[in-house]
């Protein structure tokens, strides 16, 4: 099935979308610009595949549908996804991932501010987006749970693969930075932890996966570059009050 | 020595001829106040575990005791009152920031009780709501401009979702987490039952509560626990937190023991950690932010239900509310500064934000001047405490009215102010399995449904006075206001005339 977004109000796209996902199956949407939502709260058995600029808040409460982007995505990707899989083959806005609860985010080239904020996980659901080149700042602030890996392809020398003030707030979950980042910078509630035997085959795997997507030279990255930040608690403001 | 002074806010107080030593304090007590001394065969009292909250008082079957406040006092003294000094001892040995419970404490004027209300007299009679019917219910959401109907008088114009309520009252935004889930199940129960709403907080929805679905409003906050299509699409009415009047700016930390395993799972988020949700929405910077907020939800449930915002009544509310209102919602919610709260910082709480009654009567003002006053449906709460501060909002200019504090006392609450203990002895603010039991869901639910009953026959007790037989006859008529001892600047914000004028 395609549909041609262009000219066509985001409402009535989505409308449409939703009416061919009622039945199994794949859609393709071409001469995408910007349209806002697209795949909102798809469920597990449609395939979006998406060509042009993916709009503000697309895949936003997706629940288990696979979405395959051609081309940069804006703002507010995957906002309270609860599942599913996104691949962008292209660039990100901001605020990717807020609230992310379930799936998994592959981003071919680097994301804007505030990824992954307030990501959870939930019994069997651990969320991931996985970076290509480098994140901007407050990467997984107040991050709950989840995985974010940032692979730091590309970059310039002295660039780094995560910006300022990372982790602020974080109480679950786990984020992999390769290369060195500038620990002044980082979250005050974050520690750099050693990497561990299945914190490896997961980056491995991880690796393996972007690859796959984005038929990306990837032979420059070495798993022991990788550094693992944790929150030091899983109640950083827990000792802030006194009752009256 | 003790650099602090270390004696309890309150005395208990126990009449050694009437208490049996049957010991129903101290197993009531959670808070480990009352014991039984086996070597002086006597019961005793820690009071510095005491939180005033009756339960002992209560629930004592000789009718032994009674709570006092403590007379021990500092030297009088105007400003540094004895609670002042106090605080800074407790803030001096811990470096805490203050922390209380429910809404604010301090004697700020209740602008409720300065309003009068009319009543007819021999011209336009008044109407007897016992034998004439009268209309109390309201209708929330988007109105349309105006209605256009084809030749066949069939209505032409698509309308906007509405939720229709039988008394104007709903019970406002209240987590499981933060309340035990007998208190919830009572207040869904009720608002279904009722017709009316109840709000499910920001702490998500537990599978046994999607059968009150018609009822409920689905609340979306910045920490979005427990957000997902189906959470969506369960209720009535969609709400995007944004403040509440207990704490404007501030946002809330759900203590990771009060998550256990049913919490977990309404809310999504792992057993025991934290459900932080700070005060800001991260992808919320600016009017269109929220749009763009609003109609994700519109999409996620196909433009079938209203979207309500909700925010604490602050200096600038006016602006606020008409950018909300061109943002699209269809229900702005104001909450005034004496909302309550499961827990709050208490400068916070008890110095920010404005009273509901004047943010209420400025934000009505400023839609209707721009036109825009029946493109939204406004919702107020923050201490509505009976039947009459409702007709007193609905003359202002609101919709309908919120209720938590007027709800929990309902079902037993004794404003003890400590809910943020998570030891709440009354069963409400628990999760606390022995406690929560102490609330009877079945009690709590006809508590509930006895106090909106009462309430709608005052509503129409006081319609029928005026001589009015609709809530809609009644919503921003303040001509049926009066002001008593309010200065000109205050009457000229309520738009009110003073009484006698």
């Amino acid at each position: 099935m395609e549909l041609v977004a262009k000219g066509v109000y985001y409402s009535d796209l989505n409308e449409q979308i939703k009416q061919i996902a009622q039945t199994p199956g794949e859609i393709d949407v071409k001469e995408v610009l910007g349209h806002r939502y697209i795949g909102c709260g798809l469920t597990s058995h449609t395939t979006l595949n998406v060509f042009g600029t993916l709009g503000n808040d697309s895949a936003c409460y997706m629940d288990g549908a696979t979405l395959q982007v051609y081309g940069n995505a804006q703002d507010g990707i995957a906002n309270t996804m609860n599942d599913g899989k996104l691949i962008i083959h292209g660039s990100c806005g901001d605020i990717i991932g807020y609230a992310m609860r379930g799936g998994e985010m592959f981003i071919e080239g680097y994301a804007g501010y505030r990824v992954g904020i307030h990501m959870k996980e939930y019994y069997e659901k651990i969320p991931k987006i996985v970076i290509g080149s480098k994140a901007g700042d407050f990467l997984g602030e107040y991050m709950a749970g989840g995985r974010i890996v940032v692979l730091g392809l590309g970059l310039k020398d002295n660039e780094e693969a995560a910006g300022r003030y990372f982790g602020t707030g974080m109480h679950g979950g786990a984020m992999y930075i390769r290369g060195p980042v500038c620990e002044a910078l980082m979250g005050g509630e974050i520690a750099k932890k050693e990497l561990d035997a299945d914190d490896k085959e997961f980056l491995t795997q991880t690796v393996a996966d972007y690859a796959s997507y984005f038929d990306t030279d990837t032979s420059e990255i070495k798993i022991d570059e990788f550094s693992k930040y944790q929150p030091k608690s899983a109640r950083p403001y827990g000792e802030m009050y006194v009752g009256e | 020595m003790s650099l602090q002074l270390g004696w309890p806010d309150y005395m208990v107080i126990r009449d050694e001829n009437r208490c049996i030593k049957c010991e129903v304090c101290a197993k009531q007590c959670a808070n480990e106040v009352h014991k039984l001394d086996s070597d002086y065969d006597k019961m005793m009292a820690d009071e510095s575990k005491c939180v005033n909250c009756h339960r002992c008082v209560a629930l004592c079957p000789t009718r032994a005791l009674k709570i006092k406040v403590n007379d021990l006092e500092f030297k009088p003294n105007a400003n540094w009152t004895g609670s002042a000094i106090k605080e800074i001892y407790k803030q001096a040995s811990s470096g805490g920031v203050l922390l209380s419970g429910m809404g604010n404490t301090k004697p700020y004027p209740v602008y409720w009780d300065k309003m009068l209300i009319n009543a007819s007299q021999v011209t336009n009679p008044s109407i007897d709501p016992l034998r004439e019917p009268m209309e109390t219910s309201v209708l929330l959401g988007r109105k349309p401009e105006k209605l256009e109907f084809d030749k066949d008088g069939k209505l032409k114009t698509k309308m906007p979702p509405q939720v229709k309520l039988d008394v104007p009252v709903m019970f406002s935004a209240m987590s499981f987490g933060s309340i035990s889930k007998n208190a919830h199940e009572a207040l869904a129960r009720a608002a279904t039952d009722l017709n009316i709403m109840y709000n499910t907080g920001e702490g998500g929805l537990a599978k046994e509560f999607y059968q009150y679905g018609p009822n409920t409003i689905v609340q979306i906050a910045s920490g979005r626990f427990g957000v997902h299509p189906e959470y969506l699409n369960a209720g009535a009415m969609l709400e995007i937190k944004i403040g509440q009047g207990a704490k404007p700016g501030i946002g809330g930390h759900l203590p990771g023991e009060k998550v256990g395993e049913a919490v977990s799972k309404a809310r999504m988020i792992p057993r025991g950690s934290d459900a932080i949700s700070p005060a800001p929405h991260h992808d919320i910077y600016s009017i269109e932010d929220l749009r763009q907020l609003i109609y994700s939800l519109k999409e996620a449930t196909n433009y079938t239900k209203p979207v309500s915002v909700k925010i604490a009544a602050v200096h600038n509310s006016p602006a606020i509310a008409s950018g909300i209102a061109r943002a699209g919602a269809d229900i702005i919610a104001i909450d005034g500064f004496r909302g309550g709260t499961g827990a709050a910082p208490s400068r916070v709480r008890d110095n920010v934000g404005i009273p509901i009654e004047l943010a209420l009567a400025a934000v009505d003002q400023r839609l209707r001047e721009e036109s825009i006053r029946n493109d939204v449906s406004l919702v107020v709460g923050g201490s509505i405490r009976n039947s009459a501060d409702i007709v007193k909002a609905i003359a202002l200019g609101a919709d309908a009215c919120y209720i938590a504090s007027s709800a929990l006392i309902a079902v037993g609450c004794h404003m003890c102010q400590n809910c943020y203990t998570g030891k709440c002895n009354w069963g409400i603010a628990t999760q606390r399995d022995d406690l929560v039991k102490r609330l009877n869901p079945d009690i709590a639910y006809e508590r509930l449904m006895n106090l909106i009953t009462a309430w709608k026959h005052e509503i129409e007790e006081l319609l029928g006075g005026m001589g009015i037989n609709a809530i809609e006859s009644l919503r921003g008529n303040r001509l049926m206001l009066r002001g008593i001892g309010l200065n000109q600047k205050e009457l000229d914000i309520l738009g009110i005339q003073h009484a006698g004028e």
